[in-house]
């Protein structure tokens, strides 16, 4: 399907980022006030930046799954496995480049289970994913022996709280890497391919695309972001934390490829879409934070923009503007 | 016939081959006291999981599950502990504000068409962050009823016992496997889980059994709730975490395709009764930390999703993906 050109001129997305930031600049007026501190810069609008960053790692990743019609459910955890894995390792006394090449590569294995079950056993995505983000968090308490692992090697600290020309690290990590992605996908025929498996895989399979090298690739890739994210996150608090380290964000990585615009019946995606929906998350976060009410209201807010986005992508709310049948809906959407 | 019910089959004697192993190193495990506790101890999973079986088989997923019981508990305590409202009352309030949240959530998935994942998931994050702001503090429940509920049990020879709320998981599954293999309303969940377009051709009202399925599945989640209340006695916001999974575990190890328009019922019993058997075997063996439960049930999950694909791929052989040449 084609989309609007409308909305290549105007882009929601962006416009919702804006708007959230707006709001937060009106509640706590001093919002983006950044001051440089120490070689870095300080402020409530980095801070968005630097915490929204696991998220948004994990997003890129899962925007190609979610592209491909499938969903991962066990980035959480396995973000607590590479985690695990990196902390354990710089404890026992190997270097940080080893561990983190070590995680990494667990990420990567982690990711191609998922996808040797769903590409080669055919087994629906969530399912598959399923056993994963439910043995995941097990096998990370195995790793850490069931207790929070910290480390002060300084080198991987710098990983998750470092600073690179003034800005945390971890945001110039998810830049880089949304870079990279976005240019591996869109430069190349991949993300074609992909988009041809989300809206038919049968047919892409009989087209000559090689469904099921491309489905591992793409569930190895968001394997590869969660271990990003997992050290990140471990390294920021320096520890690893097998039962919480990403307890849910597969969740929040999933909201922020929806209102990123991609479509969970698969087919249209973009990455820096997503990487701006885990922005806009992590800004109302932040935002709920600065003005004082309790974070239990994150979730609610969280409801409600889910809600909004449903409205939006709804046929009802293309009607106004064109008479359309009802398989397109997802191509009106805003 | 005999083939579609082949999993139901190798679940149910996957589960009295590991219980025969589990009682052959601990002969102890064989007494109805642990027999007794394995349903008092899964009760709220089990009737969870109920309405989570519905959800499936229409093709569907109900990731709100857990949250609804976290809310339930914590509507519950409010009502009878701070505004000393009779718990029957709260039950009766409680089941009934599940079942409009359900509904709206049927409404949702059916006219704005969209996935069932992501309206649940708002759901999960509606009802989890309702409790939340209600209080942020467990809330003891301290009524007669409470304890009068908590006496009423069965004794079983051998010193086990069958508690009120073991027996009202019995009933609900029992209610349950009626309700899907005897009634029209079971019949159109399988109609449409197995393909939505033809079942509305065929004159199965698509959105009353969508909003139906959704309002059961809550509905359940609070009467889950109300017995994690009674199990607990009290209510707290982040009660039963994760729940949804473990419901969703149990109704695939049950036997229900994940695809919609195949499951049992009864299968999902025998699922969370293995989950229950990992669990206690963990207890009873002693040296086994607490994370080999998850990893046992991700290893239980995976192989019986494997041998759906296996029993799956020899039966229906048509239905091979083209690649496959």
């Amino acid at each position: 399907m084609r989309r609007l050109r409308l909305d290549r001129l105007a882009n929601p997305q962006l416009l919702a980022l804006v708007g959230v930031l707006a709001i937060n600049w009106l509640l706590f007026p001093s919002f983006f006030h950044v001051t440089w501190q120490d070689g870095r810069f300080f402020g409530s609008f980095i801070d968005v930046l630097n915490r929204g960053a696991p998220v948004a790692i994990l997003a890129i990743g899962m925007t190609g799954v979610i592209a491909t019609k499938g969903v991962d459910l066990s980035v959480g955890a396995i973000m607590a496995v590479c985690g695990a894995v990196a902390a354990t390792m710089v404890v026992a006394g190997y270097p940080a480049p080893i561990a983190i090449i070590a995680a990494l590569a667990v990420g990567l294995a982690c990711g191609l289970w998922n996808g040797f079950l769903v590409a080669v056993l055919d087994i629906q995505p969530i399912v598959a994913t399923l056993v994963l983000m439910v043995a995941g968090r097990g096998i990370a308490q195995l790793i850490t022996e069931g207790s929070i692992v910290t480390f002060n090697d300084p080198s991987l600290i710098f990983v998750g709280t470092g600073s690179f020309l003034g800005f945390p690290m971890a945001a110039v990590i998810a830049v880089v890497l949304m870079v990279l992605v976005t240019l591996l996908v869109r430069r190349t025929a991949i993300g074609l391919f992909i988009q041809a498996i989300g809206v038919n895989r049968a047919a892409a399979s009989l087209a000559g695309i090689h469904s099921r090298m491309l489905l591992m690739l793409v569930y190895a890739l968001s394997g590869l972001c969660a271990a990003i994210a997992g050290i990140v996150v471990a390294a920021d608090i320096r520890g690893a934390d097998a039962n919480n380290s990403g307890l849910w964000l597969e969740l929040d990585a999933i909201l922020a490829v929806v209102i990123g615009g991609t479509s969970l019946l698969g087919g249209r995606f973009s990455i820096p879409m997503a990487v701006v929906g885990a922005l806009i998350i992590q800004a109302m976060n932040t935002g709920i934070l600065v003005s004082g009410f309790p974070p239990e209201f994150n979730l609610v807010v969280k409801a409600g923009m889910i809600i909004l986005i449903l409205l939006l992508q709804s046929p009802y709310a293309a009607l106004p503007f064109k008479r359309r049948p009802a398989a397109s809906n997802k191509t009106a959407s805003s | 016939m005999k083939r579609s019910l082949r999993p139901l089959a190798a679940t149910a004697v996957i589960f009295i081959i590991a219980y025969g192993l589990a009682v052959l190193q601990f002969p102890n495990m064989l007494s109805t006291r642990v027999l007794g506790n394995f349903l008092t101890d899964n009760a709220f999973l089990g009737i969870a999981a109920v309405g989570m079986t519905f959800v499936i088989i229409s093709g569907g997923i109900d990731l709100s599950v857990g949250a609804v019981i976290g809310f339930t508990g914590v509507l519950i305590a409010v009502l009878t502990s701070w505004l000393g409202i009779h718990p029957l009352v709260a039950f009766a309030i409680a089941l009934g504000v599940a079942a409009l949240f359900g509904a709206a959530m049927g409404f949702t998935i059916h006219f704005l068409q969209v996935p069932s994942f992501i309206v649940t998931l708002a759901g999960m994050f509606l009802a989890r962050g309702g409790a939340s702001i209600i209080t942020q503090d467990s809330v003891p429940i301290k009524h007669e009823f409470y304890a009068t509920l908590g006496d009423l049990m069965i004794r079983l020879p051998g010193g086990g016992k069958l508690s009120f709320i073991g027996m009202l998981m019995i009933l609900i599954f029992l209610g349950g496997a009626l309700l899907a293999h005897r009634t029209k309303f079971g019949s159109y969940v399988y109609a449409l889980g197995g393909n939505s377009v033809s079942a509305s051709l065929m004159g199965v009202p698509v959105a009353r059994t969508t909003v139906q399925i959704y309002m059961l599945s809550s509905t359940l989640a609070a009467l889950a709730g109300i017995v994690f209340s009674l199990y607990t006695s009290a209510g707290y916001p982040l009660a039963a975490v994760g729940v949804e999974l473990d419901a969703i575990s149990a109704v695939v190890i049950g036997g229900t395709l994940l695809t919609g328009g195949y499951g049992f019922v009864l299968g999902t019993f025998v699922g969370v009764m293995l989950l229950g058997l990992v669990q206690t075997y963990i207890i009873f063996d002693g040296t086994l930390s607490s994370w080999w439960t998850k990893i046992v049930i991700g290893v239980l999950l995976f192989l019986f999703i494997v041998l759906q694909r296996v029993i799956f791929a020899a039966s229906a052989p048509g239905e091979k993906s083209p690649e496959k040449v």
